[in-house]
């Protein structure tokens, strides 16, 4: 619709041109009137709706005028104008082109794809570290944080939908402290986390621990947000 | 407080008094008050003629001379009060040129030595320059393959025996050696060196996550440590007359700090072989290990055995929240707590069984101000004084045979590195420079 109000606009101007160099030239007779251009094709693509969850369908309805050659790309050849279902797997934008003895003028529309369900192609791996999430400790403290016991709650769950998994917590510490006691202060972060798991339900003999103290930080900077990164219990899928 | 500190009796091998400096802290230690027995020694003559005299001949003199200075109990007179004729030999020593000003000795120590076919021979002296009558304290003769490490051997031996006379009859420490973490390799392994930082040479290859916390045998010949193996943290033995590593059960669970037994029959550690970390002691092939502690979850590390009577343990305990020193019993059983406050680690006990070497940040807990120091606690009082100060994080303090010595890690910037000082926190000085350098432990002789 723009660009065929632009070719108004154009024409408009161009007869105004004429016009005036009419005015100027009053010596000269005016040229003969240039034949009229053919008219531009119009064109118009609409989605309804525009928002789909995946699996489901959409309906693409188009309207050319003076156009001889439609086409939508990755469906092809088009009547002028028509309606098609289609049911895209991802948001796709969609392109109509109309050609005619006037030009070409192009129209698009946007179908949005909703992924409702997590996509099939997840490993057991990639549902692991979005289930079981590490967890984060206060300042020389082993005792599990009030929210740590829900997110604990979730991860015990899904462990028990997945008996196969087994599974290793690592605790580590942040940088301030000494070597030994840091290496036992892991240990028990270690421990707690797994005792909260086996307290609710999940197998003792699928998880093991180790402690790495201040030896394998997360984080080597020397602040309270890199030390707070240290501060955790680091799960790690056994393979 | 002053009251408090000075109830405070160190009793390391002399007796000992507290002396009031002029900065806001007391110095305190063992041996002050004491006067230094005032020793000259002229550097060594040239024996013989061949060239691979003088560069030997350097590097003893040099480590003659470190050994006596560090041995905390000497007063070395300057070399530049020293006559111009030196003696090599008694009969060009003349008592009078070093009894009288400005030298003003008591004892001189002197000799020759030199490098004759492949082997340096040293002859050495000691004398009372006071007693005419009968001035020779001792003499000594070696005789050794001729290198710069048996140059510096010959060196430590004949300080040692000065020192052992001298020093109330308590061995030299300039044969000990001491073992440590070095991650100059590009791995965390364990490293030896002898006590004033010469010869540091790798001793495992092993290219884990990390070795940690050597503690070398009593008898010299085993050091045990920790490292990343299959089963995690597992404690693991060097054999140091065969050069290579030795089997050693491996435990379930994360398994550290560990520590001798002074008989070198039993090994303590800390341990969640069962599901949480204690302290467990077994014997010292690692068979039948036992539980010592009960602390349900809280961590412990860092036992140190009382290595007067092997009936103490010293450890590390977060039972009451920031990590605390304790004692108790081998056993397990009387357990006491010996800190008050802030966060202490790293227990060692001086050889005498008196004292507690640790490491301690008095006002700790997220944004206090303060550096963590090594202090010396009188077991039977709880009474202490601070050895290092304004001096960055300081940790791991180990007892040199004597209980003369300290060596530490020291943190002052960037890189941790080992330091050596004398028990009443004089004389502090760096032992490494390359690489990062942690947790020292000192040989027991």
């Amino acid at each position: 619709m723009k660009n065929r109000t632009r070719q108004s606009i154009l024409l408009l101007v161009l007869a105004a041109l004429f016009t005036l160099a009419g005015c100027a030239k009053k010596s000269t007779p005016p040229p003969p009137p240039p034949p009229p251009p053919p008219p531009q094709p119009t064109a118009s693509l609409s989605a309804n709706p525009d928002s789909i969850q995946a699996g489901q369908s959409t309906q693409l309805t188009w309207r050319t005028e003076n156009a001889t050659d439609v086409s939508i790309d990755g469906i092809g050849k088009v009547d002028p104008n028509g309606s098609k279902t289609v049911s895209p797997t991802e948001s796709t934008t969609y392109r109509l082109i109309a050609k005619g003895a006037g030009g070409t003028q192009d129209a698009t529309a946007r179908v949005t794809v909703e992924s409702a369900v997590a996509p099939v192609s997840e490993t057991e791996e990639q549902m692991f570290t979005r289930q079981v999430q590490d967890v984060f400790f206060d300042y020389d403290s082993f005792s599990l944080r009030p929210e740590v016991t829900q997110s604990l709650a979730a991860a015990s769950q899904f462990l028990q939908q997945h008996p196969n998994l087994r599974f290793t917590i690592e605790g580590h510490c942040d940088e301030r402290g000494s070597t030994e006691y840091n290496l036992a202060l892991g240990d028990s972060r270690a421990a707690a986390v797994r005792d909260q798991l086996t307290r609710n339900g999940v197998g003792a003999d699928r998880i093991k621990t180790i402690s790495y103290g201040k030896e394998k930080p997360f984080c080597t900077e020397a602040n309270e947000q890199c030390w707070q990164q240290n501060r955790r219990a680091h799960f790690v899928l056994q393979k | 407080m002053i009251k408090r500190l000075a109830a405070l009796v160190l009793l390391t091998f002399v007796s000992s008094s507290l002396l009031f400096a002029q900065t806001d802290w007391i110095r305190t230690g063992t041996g002050l008050g004491v006067e230094k027995v005032r020793l000259a020694v002229p550097d060594f003559k040239a024996a013989g003629n061949d060239a691979q005299t003088a560069p030997l001949l350097t590097v003893f003199n040099e480590t003659l001379w470190n050994d006596l200075d560090n041995a905390g109990i000497f007063e070395l007179v300057s070399k530049s009060f020293y006559p111009l004729s030196v003696p090599g030999t008694p009969p060009e020593l003349q008592l009078a040129a070093w009894s009288n000003p400005p030298v003003n000795a008591s004892m001189i120590a002197f000799g020759n030595f030199g490098v004759s076919g492949s082997d340096v021979a040293m002859q050495g002296w000691l004398y009372d320059v006071r007693n005419t009558g009968s001035p020779m304290v001792l003499g000594k003769q070696y005789r050794d393959p001729a290198s710069p490490a048996n140059a510096r051997l010959q060196a430590h031996r004949f300080a040692d025996e000065i020192i052992f006379r001298l020093g109330g009859g308590i061995n030299g420490i300039a044969e000990s050696k001491v073992y440590f973490i070095s991650s100059r390799s590009g791995h965390k392994e364990v490293w030896q060196m002898d006590y004033d930082g010469a010869a540091q040479t790798q001793l495992t290859h092993l290219s884990s996550i990390a070795s940690l916390s050597p503690r070398v045998s009593p008898d010299n010949t085993r050091v045990i440590f920790s490292t990343y193996a299959k089963r995690g943290l597992e404690l693991v033995m060097y054999s140091l007359e065969l050069g290579r590593m030795v089997s050693f059960p491996a435990y379930n669970g994360t398994n550290i700090s560990p520590a001798w037994s002074p008989d070198g029959s039993k090994i303590a550690f800390s341990s969640s072989m069962h599901g949480h970390s204690e302290i467990y002691m077994a014997d010292s092939a690692g068979a039948n290990p036992k539980r010592l502690t009960v602390s349900s979850g809280h961590p412990d590390s860092s036992p140190a055995w009382n290595p007067k009577t092997g009936a103490q343990i010293a450890f590390v305990s977060g039972r009451t929240g920031l990590p605390q020193i304790y004692i108790m019993d081998a056993d397990g059983t009387n357990v006491q707590r010996m800190t008050d406050t802030g966060y202490a680690v790293s227990p060692s006990w001086s050889p005498n069984g008196q004292l507690l070497a640790f490491a301690w940040r008095r006002s700790y807990g997220p944004g206090a101000p303060g550096s963590q120091d090594i202090y010396l606690m009188d077991v039977t009082t709880r009474q202490w004084v601070q050895l290092t100060h304004d001096s960055g994080t300081n940790d791991f303090p180990s007892w040199s045979p004597d209980g003369r010595h300290i060596v530490y890690e020291s943190k002052q910037g960037g890189r941790s590195q080992i330091w050596s000082m004398l028990a009443d926190g004089a004389k502090q000085h760096a032992l490494t420079t390359s690489g990062e350098n942690s947790q020292p432990n000192w040989s027991w002789k």
